[in-house]
């Protein structure tokens, strides 16, 4: 090509990013925002509140609690479940711009709380904890050592991330499953009533709060387990990790996918990663080629900033997205939990 | 779609004029720190002349404020040292055995290393946090330097919060991308004070300041104002003007402010830098003493320059014309209407007022220190302010800004300094649940 673009390592990218752990990280997380904002209307700004919840659940349990990973599991879930409660209980009767900003400022506080060098201990303070998954991978069934990939087509990955991905895109598919089956039966015909106008589904006899309280309940349950699956994968867990703008890419997955249908946070996960990844990509072998003075030049982009990119890029597709097709791909606009205030 | 794409485009290429200027600094990476250390009162005081070092990359000395960077070539994982010979006598590490700290440095952004140090010996220290458990920290005299801090802080706050505050009067619109008004002023009265105009349009450069050159920090501040103020009336009207026309919910604009946010923040990144920087005039300032408290001559002036513009705004908004219909639009947008108001152009006004207030906030803040994302560490501070005093009131931005200021501060009588940020959460959340209108707000059903 022109510019002398390896576009094997693109495509490479993509496709392998497009499935990969990340992308499957972030389906969970919209999984579980598509149950609070897509089926229940709810504006869970917090969602990566319940990503740490979970995952400083299996943490804390390994290295602190000295109960064991599977244990940690557990201990992960049940975080989540408090965290909803006590998010929910006091929060759900807000309006929804309202319970946005709450959402936000208590998953902040999670972070400053584990944050705190008063919690080094417990949760390892600024520098988090690492190094809990070993009983995870003493299970991988993909054996060829770290720096030896598996390589098929366009898709390359080492036999620790295939594990975490076998793993992980199944825990999707049965949280798939779950939301599904849910959303099918009563209990999810009134959650969507909720949404639509929670005044007359109240009328109807039917307790909105505990119902919404519930929907928080599994959203966030689900939310966690991606975290968990996020630190099994990295091996660690760090407070900074967790900050909003995580939480709005997992929006941004959610919208793209098109909120209140079963598979857009999978679809959704799968496009945002293999496009932010791609275009990274692009942009690297931009650098590495003629271009590069250039792109120094009158775009000051070079290897050290390349990474920040994708944010702004970010932030741009979710305006677009959320002015000129807040539906996204395979949603419609009468399904929208969007308020006419 | 044009006009949306334009105004994205008009407002990156003039943050990317930034490049030109700064095409020398602010690359690379580096590990990065302040050494400070804990007195006898309580304050947390600069230790200078200590060696920090890296293998193989290089070692610094901390400076009058403590502060120390060593550059490194690449990302990667790095073993940062302090060298235990140099710390001062009296000066020791709190933990003897964490002298030397791994770091993980990622491309393009500076890595923080922490190092405690402690006053005195280990065992001198265990005892100073046992007698500080019991209390110890409520002496008159602190309480009067936090009620200080605490002012300053809230009245700094409420630059921003009466903006915010009037945006959702007039529009019903919480604008996240507030906390980038904040910071757009922070940096655009950098760039002034440092290259003037030229910083942005680089041919101007061999004129003479203000196009040319860098200028004195106040008259920096005031371009920063006027910078701040055009920013603002660009977002509306480039973006938010036809949002409302064509009907885009208000969640939906509120989303939007959350995408604004993050693009401006990282364009922010991307072009400043991830360091921290000082303005060129009055950064290194001895606090003076007055009475109990202790204060730097910039802090003050800035205090009572910002007193003097409250006093200003709350002047424009009672007495003058366009000051009344902003308070009339904000309480009821549709009666204002009926009356003859032309709530577009009051709309209008509040960005224009709330952008350049901001960003004389963003330099007060700034005479701390500059940063891509100070913005974003106290947009919840502002929110906190704006929902106690009554969203939608400006008076109640002011004086929800000036409890928060206190609260927080004052409340690092009975808790760890590190979390006074979290108090000002829970306040928030606290004000939701059971005073969603605030204090000056009007009842009106928020469920």
């Amino acid at each position: 090509m022109i510019f002398a673009i390896d576009w094997d390592i693109i495509f490479t990218q993509v496709f392998s990013q497009a499935f990969g752990t990340q992308a499957m990280v972030f389906a969970l997380a919209a999984i579980g925002l598509n149950i609070h904002y897509g089926y229940t209307g709810l504006l869970n700004f917090g969602q990566v509140g319940f990503m740490a919840a979970g995952a400083y659940g299996v943490g804390m349990s390994v290295l602190w609690l000295d109960i064991g990973f599977w244990a940690g599991i557990g201990v992960g879930i049940l975080f989540c479940l408090g965290l909803a409660l006590l998010l929910g209980i006091p929060t759900l009767r807000l309006r929804a711009d309202y319970l946005g900003i709450t959402t936000i400022a208590a998953s902040e506080t999670i972070r400053l709380f584990v944050r705190w060098r008063g919690n080094r201990e417990r949760t390892g303070g600024a520098e988090g904890l690492n190094d809990f998954a070993d009983t995870f991978f003493d299970l991988n069934v993909f054996t060829r050592p770290g720096n030896v990939p598996y390589r098929f087509l366009v898709f390359e990955y080492r036999a620790d991330d295939l594990w975490v991905m076998l793993v992980g895109w199944t825990v999707v598919g049965l949280c798939l499953l779950l939301t599904w089956q849910l959303m099918r039966s009563p209990w999810g015909r009134v959650l969507k009533a909720i949404r639509e106008d929670e005044d007359a589904a109240r009328a109807l006899g039917k307790n909105a709060y505990s119902y919404k309280l519930q929907a928080l309940a599994i959203g966030g349950v689900i939310g966690g387990l991606g975290g968990m699956l996020q630190a099994i994968d990295k091996q660690s867990v760090q407070p900074d990790t967790y900050n909003p703008v995580i939480t709005f890419m997992i929006w941004t997955v959610l919208i793209i996918g098109g909120a209140a249908r079963v598979w857009s946070p999978v679809i959704g996960a799968m496009i945002f990663w293999g496009l932010i990844s791609g275009l990274e990509a692009l942009m690297r072998e931009l650098i590495d080629s003629s271009l590069d003075d250039f792109l120094a030049r009158f775009l000051n982009l070079d290897v050290g900033n390349v990474s920040q990119v994708r944010f702004m890029v970010f932030g741009l597709v979710l305006m677009l997205l959320m002015r000129y097709r807040p539906q996204g791909i395979f949603g419609s606009r009468e399904e929208m939990a969007l308020d006419d205030r | 779609m044009a006009k949306l794409a334009v105004a994205v485009a008009t407002i990156s290429l003039v943050v990317l004029g930034f490049s030109s200027a700064l095409s020398a600094q602010g690359e690379g990476q580096a590990v990065i720190g302040q050494l400070r250390v804990e007195d006898d009162t309580g304050e947390r005081v600069p230790v200078e002349g200590v060696t920090v070092s890296i293998d193989g990359q290089g070692e610094a000395v901390t400076d009058a404020d403590g502060q120390w960077s060593i550059p490194v070539d690449a990302a990667g994982t790095y073993i940062v040292t302090v060298e235990i010979e140099t710390l001062p006598d009296g000066v020791s590490l709190r933990d003897a055995d964490r002298a030397s700290l791994e770091v993980l440095v990622e491309a393009g952004q500076d890595k923080r290393a922490l190092f405690a140090l402690i006053s005195g010996t280990v065992e001198d220290a265990a005892a100073a946090v046992a007698e500080s458990a019991e209390g110890q920290g409520i002496s008159g005299r602190r309480v009067a330097q936090l009620s200080v801090e605490g002012l300053k802080q809230g009245l700094y706050l409420a630059m921003a919060a009466i903006g915010l505050s009037l945006i959702f009067g007039t529009t019903g619109l919480v604008n996240f991308a507030h906390a980038e008004l904040v910071t757009w002023g922070q940096l655009s009265t950098f760039f002034f004070n440092y290259y003037g105009l030229a910083g942005f349009i680089g041919f101007l450069a061999p004129l003479p300041p203000p196009f040319g050159d860098g200028v004195n920090l106040i008259f920096a501040a005031v371009l920063g104002m006027i910078s701040g103020g055009l920013m603002g009336y660009a977002l509306d009207r480039g973006l938010f003007r036809s949002m409302r026309r064509s009907g885009v919910s208000l969640i939906a604009q509120m989303v939007i402010t959350i995408g604004l946010s993050i693009l401006l923040r990282y364009l922010f990144l991307y072009n400043f830098g991830g360091n921290p920087r000082f303005f060129r005039n009055y950064s290194a300032q001895t606090a003076m003493s007055i009475g109990p408290i202790e204060i730097t001559p910039k802090d003050l002036i800035a205090t009572g320059i910002s007193i003097v513009v409250l006093l200003l705004v709350g002047g424009l908004l009672q007495l003058t014309r366009i000051g009344k219909a902003m308070r009339a639009v904000a309480d009821n947008r549709d009666l204002a209407e009926s009356s003859g108001i032309d709530v577009q152009r009051v709309i209008s006004v509040v960005w224009i007022a709330g952008g350049a207030l901001a960003a004389l906030g963003g330099v007060f803040f700034g005479l701390d220190q500059i940063k891509w994302d100070f913005g974003f560490r106290i947009l919840l501070l502002i929110f906190a302010s704006v929902t106690l005093g009554g969203l939608g009131t400006a008076y109640g931005a002011l004086v929800g800004a000036i409890v928060v200021g206190l609260v927080i501060n004052l409340s690092t009588l009975f808790i760890d300094a590190e979390l006074k940020n979290m108090v000002a959460l829970l306040v928030l959340v606290l004000i939701l649940l059971f005073r969603p209108q605030g204090i000056l707000g009007q009842t009106e059903r928020v469920g």
